[in-house]
């Protein structure tokens, strides 16, 4: 051994210096990998401002869409996806965390929690346009609420249902028993304890899920055209404030709706450059929306990990 | 610390420190390793003798923050390991490794004793086979596996596990085999295997061996270290350690009054 | 003593509601199913499973129309085969780098920007591939159309890093760090370590991830509907126009299908098939991270 000790350390001198070679590479080829996503995002990013950037401005705001792509706009579109995302939010945001709530903190490990813990990953990798099959046979035909903001908010209430129950039962799990425990010892009952500790303690987790769930909602687009949305909108729906007690009203949720993803879809499927630039301010709208709500989300996330630590 | 005078060295570490960032793990170490000899460091859980082997191949560079001083000489080539100028992989191709718990690659049998050889481009089947047999047998493993070596090494028993990883180790034909507390997780008809097993590849290699176990010390070394609190407090013949201790602190923790 | 059994009541009365919130995603599921087959049954006392399993046309909408659902089913796998084949190697790539290679700061910047990928909403990938990826694809493919299965599936395919990249990078970090360490000691490099222990070590997270990303790809619409056209083509050539599942389910929707015809239970029939496409990957992959937490 010894005798042909150099001879040995110069082999494997050769051979590091070879495996290093591949290692090297393949660190640059990782790290421009990883940098493919930027950069498509950054073109992304880049295209649209050139494209519908100049168009950007109060009449695009305040104007319906038209036949005329320089007069047209998408007050329509906005104020739908904001109808719609209350409606989400409204029929999503509780039944999600209820369901969080009983899959944490009550449900037994049995067969019935299995189930609806199979089902709740199954849903959540169902196609987004199966559910808009569902709400066209469910809400806009048997249930007849038509194509109406109800029906369009119910269908993107189901399709983040999954993900407010993911967010709200991880951030639901991060608390440690002995808070549960310290509870009970106080003489707590279970509700009392869900409703006093572990709901204000996860609620930086749930917020953070219930934000990217509706950032999701936004963009979406394929369940929203299959219930049969309309693409053109020339007036808005009727006022949730009346002048007449008791000085609210409904009516708006059955109302016919566009919004923003559609609106902007409608513009990109026209043969005209000109409404293609529609499209892309709209798209700026769009993708500026859901950065700014992701961004939310990352921050808050962040910050809760910060200021609570176990 | 002429205990070591007459045998021929295979390392010596000279002036050893060491830093978790600004954290003194090891002060000024200096041990003797003869050749083919069993070296073995014992001390109270925290004392840094797990710090110290991972020395010896670089472990310590896997993880930012850290810092050695000083010399670790390897022999015949004089070099010194710790040098920030030496390749730490070059360093492990040449001293092995054997950790607290077993640590299989969820790999066949025949996969991970042939990994270190793949690592280093080795790959004519035959050499192969005949490196494997015979790491296989030299850690004592051969006969219980011989029929199932395409086999996945998880399916093996802890025991055999872990002369599974001494096997890997050995393959290579490392010139120092560094222990972890090798039984610590096994139990103790597993452990005296190991043991007996670690007594025989002294004919082979130099083997340095951190136990938390006394009696595994004074069975399997020649030599023994006492460690407290990163530094070495008594270095000699392992029955001179055992019997006469000269500091009072290795008497007081070798008869179980700390540690 | 009276109050004590209306708070016993009360918190009955609470966990009967908490449970009926849980059960609701089981309604959801049965809703789904119910609706896609009885409306697929329906369109199957008109048109026979043969036909619309074996014929080579898709015209629902001639007066002769004609029910095979292989075009829509091709163009389906044909874009899910170009994203796949973006996604799955980059997606990797992208996880062994963040989870054995990049430092703490890049891995806290690079993640949420990954994760970004996946938020921008469908229909602006749509734009982008319409208009920017396939007028610079034909300056070097002069022979690709307007509309195309390329270019909206290299799109995708980028759009679905992040779902690829997470989920196998969850699974490598699960790899405990002794492992990692046996290998290092060997003198194996960090690539080396990566391919020959990593990889096969957190095999069942990559293969669940690999799964995700192809039923990702499956069910995506927006893309296709805008950039591939809307031609049910029976062709595996990237550079015609073609039409998807998803895409044909959009198609009619956009017009006035009449409730109860033919033409509109065919979108019922193509969505049943597309559920069954992605149930069962989905299934797969459910196994796949069951089967992670053994290991360990």
């Amino acid at each position: 051994m010894p005798m042909d000790n150099d001879k040995n350390i110069q082999e494997i001198r050769k051979k590091i210096a070879l495996n290093k070679l591949r290692d090297h590479l393949f660190w640059i080829i990782g790290l421009l990998s990883t940098l493919i996503g930027f950069v498509l995002l950054f073109t992304l990013i880049i295209d649209l401002l050139i494209d519908g950037f100049p168009r950007l401005g109060w009449q695009f705001f305040t104007s319906y869409p038209s036949r005329f792509p320089e007069k047209a706009g998408i007050l329509s579109a906005w104020v739908g996806t904001t109808l719609v995302m209350i409606v989400t939010a409204a029929a999503a945001v509780p039944l999600g965390i209820a369901a969080g709530i009983y899959l944490e903190e009550y449900g037994k490990k049995n067969w019935l929690t299995n189930l609806i813990e199979i089902n709740m990953n199954n849903l959540a990798g169902v196609p987004s346009i199966i559910y808009g099959l569902l709400a066209l046979g469910l809400f806009v035909y048997y249930l007849k609420f038509g194509e109406s903001i109800l029906t369009g908010g119910l269908t993107l209430g189901l399709l983040i249902l999954p993900m407010v129950v993911i967010a709200t039962r991880e951030s639901i799990r991060a608390i440690p028993n002995s808070i549960r425990e310290a509870s009970y010892a106080l003489g707590a009952t279970k509700w009392q304890t869900v409703k006093d500790h572990i709901l204000p303690y996860s609620f930086g987790g749930i917020l953070t899920g219930m934000i990217i769930g509706l950032s999701r909602a936004i963009g979406e687009t394929a369940p929203i055209i299959t219930i049969g949305a309309l693409t053109f909108i020339a007036f808005l729906p009727s006022s949730p404030v009346t002048s007449e007690f008791p000085f609210f009203s409904f009516k708006w949720l059955l109302d016919p709706f566009t919004v923003m993803p559609i609106q902007m879809f409608n513009w990109i499927s026209r043969p005209q450059t000109a409404f293609h630039i529609n499209a892309a301010a709209a798209g700026i709208v769009l993708l500026l929306l859901t950065l700014l709500m992701n961004g939310f989300a990352v921050y808050l996330r962040y910050r809760f990990r910060k200021r609570i630590k176990w | 610390m002429s205990v070591t005078h007459s045998y021929p060295l295979k390392a010596e570490v000279k002036n050893l420190n060491f830093y978790y960032n600004l954290v003194q793990a090891l002060k000024n170490v200096h041990l003797p390793i003869a050749e083919k000899m069993i070296t073995a460091l014992i001390g109270p859980s925290g004392c840094g003798k797990t710090t110290y082997l991972r020395c010896f191949n670089r472990m310590h560079d896997l993880y930012p923050g850290n810092r050695y001083e000083g010399e670790i000489i390897l022999y015949p080539d004089r070099l010194n390991i710790i040098s920030p100028k030496i390749d730490p992989i070059e360093v492990r191709m040449r001293i092995s490794m054997v950790f607290q718990k077993p640590n299989p690659f969820p790999k066949t049998v025949f996969e991970n004793v042939a990994y270190g050889l793949r690592v280093r481009g080795e790959n004519r089947k035959n050499f192969l086979e005949e490196k494997v047999e015979k790491a296989l047998i030299q850690s004592a493993l051969w006969g219980e596996v011989k029929d199932r070596i395409y086999d996945l090494a998880f399916n093996l028993s802890g025991g055999q596990q872990q002369r599974l990883c001494i096997a890997r180790a050995l393959a290579t034909d490392p010139e120092i085999l560094l222990f972890d507390e090798p039984t610590s997780a096994l139990d103790p008809t597993a452990t005296s295997k190991i043991e007996e097993l670690i007594m025989q590849l002294k004919k082979e290699v130099t083997i340095l061996i951190v136990t938390h176990n006394m009696q595994q010390a004074a069975r399997v070394s020649d030599f023994t270290a006492f460690m407290y609190l990163g530094e070495i407090i008594e270095f000699d013949k392992t029955d001179k350690v055992f019997t006469h201790p000269s500091v009072r602190l290795t008497e007081e923790y070798i008869t179980g009054r700390f540690g | 003593m009276r109050k004590r059994t209306y708070l016993k009541l009360k918190e009955r009365g609470i966990e009967f509601s908490l449970l009926l919130s849980a059960l609701s995603s089981i309604f959801i599921t049965l809703s789904i199913v119910f609706i896609l087959l009885y409306e697929a049954l329906g369109f199957f006392k008109d048109v026979s499973i043969w036909e619309f399993l074996t014929g080579k046309q898709w015209t629902p909408l001639f007066a002769q129309p004609k029910f095979g659902i292989l075009p829509l089913v091709t163009g389906t796998l044909l874009v899910t085969g170009i994203a796949v084949a973006v996604a799955l190697p980059v997606g990797l790539i992208v996880a062994i780098y963040l989870s054995e290679y990049a430092p703490f700061r890049i891995k806290e910047v690079a993640k949420p920007i990954l994760e970004l990928l996946a938020a921008v909403p469908t229909v602006v990938y749509g734009y982008f591939a319409l208009l920017f990826l396939t007028p610079i694809l034909q300056k070097f493919i002069p022979n690709l159309s307007g509309f195309n299965a390329l270019s909206p599936g290299i799109i995708m395919g980028i759009m679905i890093i992040p779902y690829v990249s997470s989920v196998s990078e969850d699974s490598m970090k699960a790899v405990p760090m002794h492992i990692r360490e046996g290998s290092y000691a060997m003198g194996a490099t960090k690539f080396q370590t990566a391919f020959k222990v990593i990889i096969p070590s957190a095999f069942s997270g990559i293969a669940a991830a690999f799964i995700i990303g192809i039923s990702r790809a499956i069910g995506e619409t927006m893309v296709v509907a805008i950039a591939a056209g809307m031609m049910p083509n029976l062709t595996l050539n990237p550079l015609e126009p073609i039409q998807t599942l998803t895409a044909y389910i959009v198609g009619v929707s956009l017009g006035d299908v009449p409730h109860g015809t033919v033409e509109y239970k065919t979108i019922f029939a193509a969505g049943i098939t597309l559920f069954f496409m992605t149930l069962s990957l989905n299934i797969l992959g459910f196994w796949f991270r069951r089967k992670i937490r053994e290991v360990y």
